[in-house]
């Protein structure tokens, strides 16, 4: 509501001013005029709208810390705080130097090639389509300047790396996790992003990511399975006798609380990313879809917590929400409100099978960020390929296979999954094994056992509390 | 009658704990407590500056228990605690004069168990 009266206000203030002008130098008010007035304001409204959402988005790195720090040991708190505030530091410099050209710059179907570094090509946004005339022309479909388009794409960069964060935790040195994330964010992520949302061949092949579950969920979630298969299970998590010795997180206020706050920043991270306000029919119809699967993902996974565990587990509520959330974001331009409560549904059982799944096959996720992450992004995006209404809000995606548009959806979508899927999983398994031969990716067992805190940081997070141990 | 009071290692709790209940002993008290004696501590560095910690966190077990189960509950302790390395711990026999029980009244021997 107040967005609509601040623009309104803004229009009628510039057309006084606009007109005023006019009838001082005697000048005629032609459609020409009025058009040139109108255009700029609506470059400037979705500017606003894109920068908006990069911000939200950008504030969901707090939410990871705190969620990530919530669900760990008090002794690594320093850490992962680091890691997490860091990770933002390093996908930034990362992004602009190399990763932008790389995923937008116009190229092969599988990278960019021009205007690779620090987003210097050729480039007269916000003119679009055809007026378009520069090197970054997979991305010249929104009218908003170069800077807004960089920003936006740089916070969901950010966002890949940091899920890799909560995986490796409580284990990895911190340098060793620094250096993978410049690869990560400078190299990786920008490649299978330039397959799909850069021109390249995925998008040519019709798969469909509206957000990112492939681009930036399943991209963090294959680069930290990579990670935790050379990584190992924290000492003390998996007993000898093959049972599983939980490890509990040292505060849930704090897993809560960024649990909503990354809720509140994917209303950036999906409707941001119709990069552009329109009438304001889509931005509406994504949010909604949304919070609506997120809404239905929280009941699942606590039914099915409470069915499990006897109990309902907070975390288990919290990583609901998430991965309805990571769900959605493929789908969320393509289908409709009921889809989504469909799609969040099947998510919070998956998030909470996979949570326990892991587990059993050793392998060790302190924050079920592959759960959440990577399961739910590869659901996310087949969802499309199930739910899609062409053209529901724009976009001609086809039909997904229960709307009569058979298997080629589908198809498309499978195959993305696959290829990003084998590409981010061999190229981070090469990249962190030759990180843990030159410099170590884990930190001793004495390191470990006395926190991550002292031993890479030199200083607890809590120096006035005594640790208190119950098992 | 005796107390045991054992400082231990905190990652060692379950470890001890486990042998306790192995050689049968399975009333115990346990706190947090921190301590230092032989093993170092830790330089601790914030904004710039250093400072030298060496107060560091344990575990104390107080177990009452009758005079054929000293020697039992103190292996046991020691099997769970002993790493080889400094820090391990030390452990206390203290003569007990009195144990009651609170539900029934009991005193001496059986209200030990």
């Amino acid at each position: 509501m107040k967005k609509k009266l601040i623009g309104t206000l803004i229009i009628m203030v510039g057309l006084f001013f606009v007109l005023n002008t006019m009838a001082l130098a005697e000048e005629p008010v032609t459609q020409q005029v009025l058009d040139e007035v109108t255009g700029s304001l609506q470059v400037g409204i979705d500017t606003i709208w894109v920068l908006f959402a990069a911000f939200l988005v950008f504030f969901m790195n707090l939410g990871f810390g705190m969620v990530e720090s919530g669900l760990c040991r008090a002794k690594n708190t320093v850490n992962i705080l680091a890691k997490n505030f860091i990770v933002f530091a390093i996908s930034s410099v990362a992004f602009w130097v190399i990763g932008w050209g790389l995923m937008f710059g116009d190229g092969n179907p599988f990278v960019g090639l021009q205007g690779i570094f620090c987003v210097g090509g050729a480039d007269n946004s916000p003119a679009i389509g055809d007026a378009y005339q520069g090197v970054y022309s997979a991305i010249n479909w929104t009218g908003v300047p170069l800077w807004a388009k960089f920003f936006f794409q740089l916070v969901f960069a950010g966002t890949a790396a940091t899920i890799v964060s909560g995986v490796v935790a409580e284990r990895i040195k911190f340098i060793s996790f620094i250096i993978f994330s410049f690869i990560l964010v400078g190299i990786l992520y920008p490649i299978t992003g330039h397959w799909i949302w850069g021109g390249g061949f995925l998008a040519s092949l019709g798969m469909f990511d509206f957000a990112g579950s492939t681009v930036v969920h399943s991209v963090g979630g294959w680069a930290a399975l990579a990670g935790v298969l050379i990584l190992g299970a924290r000492y003390g998590k998996y007993r000898k006798d093959g049972s599983i010795n939980p490890i509990f997180g040292h505060s849930m206020s704090m897993a809560t609380l960024g649990g909503f706050v990354l809720w509140l920043g994917w209303f950036g991270f999906n409707p941001g990313s119709t990069m552009g306000v329109g009438d304001g029919s889509a931005i509406a119809h994504v949010a909604v879809v949304t919070n609506t699967a997120a809404a239905t993902a929280v009941l699942s996974s606590t039914i099915v917590s409470w069915m499990i565990q006897k109990k309902p587990d907070l975390s288990m509520i919290i990583n609901g929400a998430l991965a309805g959330l990571v769900a959605i974001t493929a789908p969320c331009a393509f289908v409709s409100i009921g889809s989504a409560a469909v799609i969040g549904l099947i998510a919070g059982v998956l998030v909470v099978l996979a949570v326990m799944m892991f587990d059993r096959i050793k392998i060790d996720d302190p924050v079920g960020a592959l759960s959440v992450h990577l399961v739910n992004g590869i659901w996310g995006t087949l969802a499309v390929g199930f739910f899609a209404v062409d053209g529901i809000t724009g976009t001609a995606t086809g039909n997904g296979l229960f709307f009569g548009g058979g298997f080629k959806l589908l198809g498309a979508q499978l195959v993305g999954i696959v290829a990003v899927g084998a590409f981010t999983l061999a190229a981070s398994f090469v990249a962190w094994y030759i990180i843990k031969l030159i410099l170590d990716m884990r930190v001793s067992r004495d390191e470990e056992i006395l926190g991550l805190d002292l031993g890479e940081h030199g200083s607890k997070a809590y120096p006035d509390f005594q640790g208190f141990l119950t098992k | 009658m005796k107390l045991i009071i054992a400082v231990v290692q905190p990652e060692k709790l379950t470890d001890v704990k486990q042998a306790l209940s192995e050689a049968k002993v399975g009333k115990m008290t346990v706190s947090n407590v921190i301590g230092c004696g032989s093993q170092g501590g830790f330089t601790e560095s914030y904004r710039g500056t250093f400072t030298e910690v060496n107060l560091l966190d344990k575990v104390r077990f107080e177990i009452a228990v009758n005079e054929d189960f000293v020697k039992p509950a103190v292996d046991a302790i020691i099997k769970g605690a002993r790493s080889g390395k400094i820090g391990d711990g030390k452990i206390f026999i203290v003569p007990l004069e009195e144990c009651i029980r609170v539900r029934t009244g009991e005193t001496g021997t059986e209200a030990i168990g």
